[in-house]
């Protein structure tokens, strides 16, 4: 067994509430959550999906192993931590064709993961961000091009090889805004958004772990029974995604006359990043509140910038950078939420 | 300080290694991150800095027994002003280019931190000549950090050093390197490093 610091810790007043949960387990099980979504990847847009999910699992655990080695702290290797960052940098990453993306590009992010985001902070449990969102973020704006071009057509199944969902929104609305028809659209090689029905089975090109939402959905939901993730996040997340994206969504489209309330908010809650980010990014237990309410308002923000991100933003895609800003809001959240301490007349906790 | 006379080797090594103004002190922490997008503009940068703090210490401490306390941050930032001054006017002469890719910030090292900092507490406290020196290498603590960021963000942000292509066609620039992040992310690894370093030989010391 690995030996954590809490393992010090001497409680010493009964009752105590005996888990069976143990870091190791929780890791592994998220993990083996995440297989069916990667796999489904791979089998739609090609072998390179896990060629590059190998390199950044691959890259994230000799990381860390370099990094315990070098700094002689405890082996965590197999506590799977590292295996999971490598597998949600990897669920990051654009789903190309063969050779298309780098190798470079997720091996990076996961050593950033890990070296940086992780354990400069301190290792397991003192990241102050998602390490894996962390590594996203600095690959995708050192290799732009590479993090926002070359989205994968399928050999399985006829896909759109062009843009992604949200790619396609955000063009629509400005292509219309220059005063272009809708038939030219086709001469430039786009085509129409996809069905809701293709971008839940993730038949839309996408980042890998995030194009087909049902099976982020029974990955997420298998992670909820098991009590290892919390409901409120995920939910307040994805119901106020849709919300916002309702109200204002039909301010940027296209063919009508801007108004609110005609957004398309299940197109929203499907595409991009949504999926993946509310049940496996943004319950991370270190980087979110502890309280309910904490939960709740983090969430809440969660869904505010994703859709401030995707309809007013310079990026098509808001969901990593929505976490990682909330993320970093944690602390202050936390103060909003302080508990009432029993046997006190005022709710102000010392 | 005054009473203890310090010795130049041990101006010179505080400056450069044990009290660091950027690692130890993390002063000047604006410039670092503003101009170290490319090796030969952080050199350039570089010898401002050591030339003002070296000059402005020198003269902030000849005038010490002159300058009154309550004006003396209103005389140190004039002092320090005119000798940037003195060096803008010179790379202005000289290296035009240069000068115009630095714009704003030679001004700017009127406001850096470490210059200010080294007249309040080395120049007004000691002589002319170990002020100076104390200037100098604290000039110099600064330059060799930068300089390590600038080489690492130049080298990964455009393939090259001073301006020359080192990197082959195969090499992607990380264009990160060239933004405002990227000097946030190598000098806090840098500084990581070398004060775990620090932090360990201290231990092994003791």
């Amino acid at each position: 067994m690995i030996k954590y610091a809490s393992d010090d810790l001497v409680v010493s007043a009964a009752p105590h509430v005996r888990t069976r949960l143990r870091v190791p387990l929780v890791m592994w099980v998220v993990s083996a959550t995440l297989l069916p979504a990667i796999a489904w990847a791979g089998y739609v847009f090609g072998p390179w999906v896990l060629v590059v999910t190998a390199a950044a699992v691959l890259a994230a655990v000799v990381t860390e192993l370099a990094i315990t080695l070098l700094l002689r702290r405890p082996q965590t290797v197999s506590d799977g931590s590292a295996f999971l960052t490598g597998l949600l940098v990897a669920c990051n990453m654009p789903a190309t064709g063969w050779g298309v993306l780098p190798l470079y590009v997720p091996v990076v992010a996961s050593i950033f993961a890990i070296a940086v985001a992780k354990h400069a902070f301190g290792g397991l449990g003192q990241n102050w961000i998602n390490p894996a969102l962390a590594g996203r973020i600095f690959v995708f704006f050192a290799w732009l091009p590479a993090m926002t071009g070359g989205w994968a057509g399928s050999p399985a199944f006829d896909v759109v090889s062009s843009a992604t969902p949200l790619n396609l929104l955000k063009f629509q609305s400005g292509m219309m805004q220059d005063g272009l028809q809708a038939g030219s659209q086709a001469v430039l090689g786009m085509r129409l958004a996809p069905s809701h029905g293709d971008l839940f089975l993730g038949l839309t090109p996408g980042c890998i772990g995030e194009i087909s939402a049902a099976a982020l959905l029974l990955g997420g939901l298998i992670l909820i029974l098991l009590r290892i993730v919390n409901w409120e996040i995920p939910l307040t997340y994805i119901a106020s995604t849709a919300l916002f994206s309702w109200i204002f969504g039909g301010l940027a489209m296209t063919g009508q006359a801007p108004s609110f309330f005609t957004g398309d908010p299940l197109y929203h809650v499907l595409s991009g990043g949504l999926m993946l980010g509310a049940f496996y990014m943004a319950t991370d237990w270190v980087t979110t509140p502890v309280s309910f309410g904490g939960r709740i308002v983090f969430a809440l923000g969660c869904g505010i910038l994703t859709v401030l991100i995707r309809l007013t933003g310079s990026n098509v895609e808001g969901v990593s950078f929505a976490i990682v800003l909330m993320n970093i809001t944690v602390p202050l959240i936390e103060r909003m939420f302080v508990p009432r301490r029993f046997g006190t007349s005022e709710g102000r906790a010392a | 300080m005054s009473a203890a006379r310090p010795k130049a080797g041990r101006v010179f090594a505080d400056g450069l290694l044990r009290n660091n103004p950027v690692f130890v002190q993390v002063l000047g922490i604006c410039s670092t991150l503003a101009v170290t997008n490319v090796f030969e503009n952080t050199l350039v940068m570089c010898i401002g800095l050591v030339f003002t703090t070296g000059l402005s210490n020198f003269s902030l401490s000849l005038l010490r027994s002159m300058i009154p306390g309550r004006i003396r941050m209103i005389v140190e930032t004039l002092v320090i002003a005119s000798w940037v001054i003195v060096f803008d006017i010179i790379i202005k002469a000289t290296l035009p280019e240069i000068s115009k890719a630095l714009g704003a910030y030679v001004g700017l090292i009127i406001t850096n931190c470490i210059v200010m900092g080294r007249a309040e507490a080395f120049a007004l406290a000691n002589k002319p000549l170990i002020s100076m020196a104390d200037g100098i290498a604290n000039g110099l603590g600064y330059s060799w950090v930068l300089l390590a960021v600038a080489f690492v963000r130049e080298l990964l942000g455009s393939g090259s050093i001073l301006g020359a292509r080192v990197l082959g066609e195969w090499w992607t620039n990380w264009n990160i390197m060239v933004m405002a992040p990227g000097g946030f992310f190598v000098l806090a690894i840098l500084i990581w490093i070398v004060r775990g370093r620090m932090e360990r030989n201290k231990e092994g010391a003791r």
